[in-house]
């Protein structure tokens, strides 16, 4: 065989693979979808296409269900997260890199360790506290455990240390201060860790749902993956076609997210390992 | 010309330095930007772990503050069915998922990194599901696995079984389906990773083993799997903290329960069952806290000590 037809088979196999993974990673979630868009009067499994595609379904989760509520809900503690994981994780990140403080090297080894404490593994006692400080059932009490994460601040230390000493010395030597320094010079040169926080905080606030199920009682209060929940366990609906709907909504505005700024979400992935 | 302005820079600043006495910021300043951070890290980290800790050695209950008990927690979990069905769950978990975790993940790197038409496409869609929250994963799931899902459906439509296969209401099945789910939301992840360290592996080497001959099973084995190494433990480790951590897929694919009897329910699952609600037993679930943390520190040190071992 000639090396030209080789390459090319290899070419189509590589590309029968790809559409065949395409399939188990896509297959699963674009089923999902064409439920949600079944018709009302048609069976689930008439076909693979529903031959009267409807947004009814979406119409009717939003009716049945408080789905713009949680949605609110969810937003409320996306910005508290979004702002305080931005401002306070690149504050930090500041501290931890500039040379020439004393304690640096110990509040950095203390801070990566609690990385090492699984939330699950501390959740009871974090409740406990939250409920000390009578922050159960409240939005704020879903928020502030995770107003600021260790992994963020790692991040923002990262993307600092790779400013270059003279940019600063130069700015000391103009007489600009410490905080002058951090807002003008170093969060401009990080707009891309800051991108990346601002990312994975609202992930983070958009996806959960332990946390938000240990703290939040009442339904008026609940996040959209906790309306989610009651939506899948509701006696009042086993239509599946619904239940897709209010899936399809929860991952649809996520999903365009992603497509939108894709090379933030794969700069944050490995990003938080620690440099030393 | 600027080697010189530098240095003229420098030597001005260690002037002002000399002068005032002062590394150009006073010694709390640092601490003053770290304030936010440190607060909510002793307040939601330090000061929890430390309280598990000590409630993990009474017999506080939701409602009510404890006295002390010793040890009397643990031996109550190594002699509770419930401890060993939940962390054998938990292990199996890790078991079964952290090998899938390493290996798929590679073996998808590896196909979506030759850079050819439509490439970022696919990485993209191989990604999907990690941005999608647990929750409708889940969702997603179940009506793929439901004893009137997809499944189901073709396999009865194809004649492949006569019954439902009970994928979410046998406790072992739905262990197996939580992985499979577990899997399918880690590989993307995992991917990007692997396409990090694949990046850094020299073509020549490739280029020279083709011309030695050896084919691309061959190649794949002999010079991508030594190179990324250190990326496989890391994978590894990672895969198994987060295997020790699953909750969610339980709870939406299987109920509140945690599968029939709550026989596929993990050690997260049972510490919030235990802990929480109106009976909730604090001191007994923060001993289960505890030695959750406890088998999480083994299998990290573990992924450490085999790294160090693979440096050396």
């Amino acid at each position: 065989m000639t090396a030209a037809p080789r390459g090319r088979l290899r070419l189509a196999v590589r590309y029968a693979t790809l559409v065949l993974m395409l399939v188990v990673m896509l297959g699963p979630i674009v089923w999902q979808f064409l439920t949600s868009i079944r018709g009302r009067t048609e069976n689930v499994y008439d076909g693979v296409l529903p031959a009267r595609p409807t947004l009814d379904n979406y119409v009717l989760v939003a009716d049945s269900f408080p789905l713009l509520q949680y949605v609110g809900n969810t937003l409320v503690v996306a910005v508290l997260a979004i702002t305080s994981n931005m401002l306070f994780s690149a504050m930090g990140g500041y501290a931890l890199s500039r040379a020439g403080w004393k304690g640096r090297k110990s509040v950095f080894t203390v801070l990566v360790a609690t990385l090492m404490f699984p939330f699950e593994s501390v959740m009871i006692s974090m409740f406990l506290t939250v409920r000390e400080m009578g922050l159960v059932d409240t939005l704020v009490g879903v928020w502030l455990p995770g107003a600021v994460s260790v992994l963020n601040i790692m991040i923002m230390r990262s993307a600092f240390l790779a400013v270059p000493k003279e940019v600063e010395e130069s700015a000391v030597l103009d007489g600009a201060g410490e905080w002058t320094r951090f807002t003008r010079l170093f969060l401009p040169a990080a707009k891309g860790a800051l991108a990346v926080v601002c990312i994975t905080s609202f992930m983070g606030a958009w996806d959960d749902f332990l946390w938000p199920l240990l703290v939040l009682t009442n339904s008026d209060h609940y996040t959209l993956q906790l309306g989610l929940k009651t939506l899948a366990g509701a006696t009042t609906t086993n239509d599946q076609r619904i239940i897709a709907a209010g899936a399809m909504a929860a991952l649809l505005p996520i999903m365009l997210l992603f497509f939108a700024l894709q090379r933030f979400f794969f700069k944050g992935v490995g990003e938080g390992a620690v440099k030393t | 010309m600027t080697a010189d302005a530098g240095r003229h820079r420098r030597k001005a600043l260690a002037a002002m330095e000399a002068e005032t006495g002062l590394v150009h910021r006073r010694w709390w300043t640092p601490y003053l930007f770290l304030a936010p951070g440190l607060v909510m890290v002793a307040l939601f980290s330090l000061w929890p772990f430390v309280n598990t800790v000590i409630l993990s050695l009474t017999d506080a209950q939701i409602l009510r503050g404890g006295t002390f008990v010793g040890l009397d927690n643990y031996t109550r979990a190594f002699a509770d069915p419930d401890f060993w069905t939940a962390t054998g769950n938990s292990v199996l978990y890790l078991v079964v998922v952290v090998p899938c975790l390493v290996l798929l993940p590679l073996a998808l790197a590896v196909l979506v990194q030759a850079e050819i038409p439509g490439i970022g496409f696919f990485r993209s869609a191989f990604y999907t599901p990690v941005i999608a929250s647990a929750v409708v994963v889940g969702l997603i799931w179940q009506w793929v696995l439901r004893s009137d899902g997809l499944v189901n459906t073709v396999f009865r439509k194809l004649s492949i079984v006569s019954e439902p296969v009970p994928f979410l209401t046998d406790s072992t099945m739905l262990l197996v389906s939580a992985m499979i789910v577990t899997v399918w939301k880690g590989l993307g992840y995992y991917m990007v990773f692997y396409l990090a360290a694949l990046g850094n592996v020299s073509p020549s080497l490739h280029e020279a083993a083709a011309l030695d001959g050896a084919g691309p099973v061959r190649r794949f084995f002999s010079i991508t799997v030594p190179q990324v190494k250190p990326m496989m433990l890391l994978v590894g480790t990672l895969s198994a903290i987060s295997a020790l951590r699953v909750f969610t897929e339980i709870y939406i694919l299987g109920g509140e329960s945690g599968g029939p009897g709550g026989g596929a329910r993990t050690l997260p699952f049972l510490i919030r069952q235990v802990g929480l609600g109106f009976s909730g037993e604090t001191g007994y679930a923060s001993a289960l806290s505890i030695l959750l943390f406890l088998l999480t520190l083994v299998f990290s040190l573990l992924g450490r000590r085999l790294s160090k071992g693979d440096e050396s």
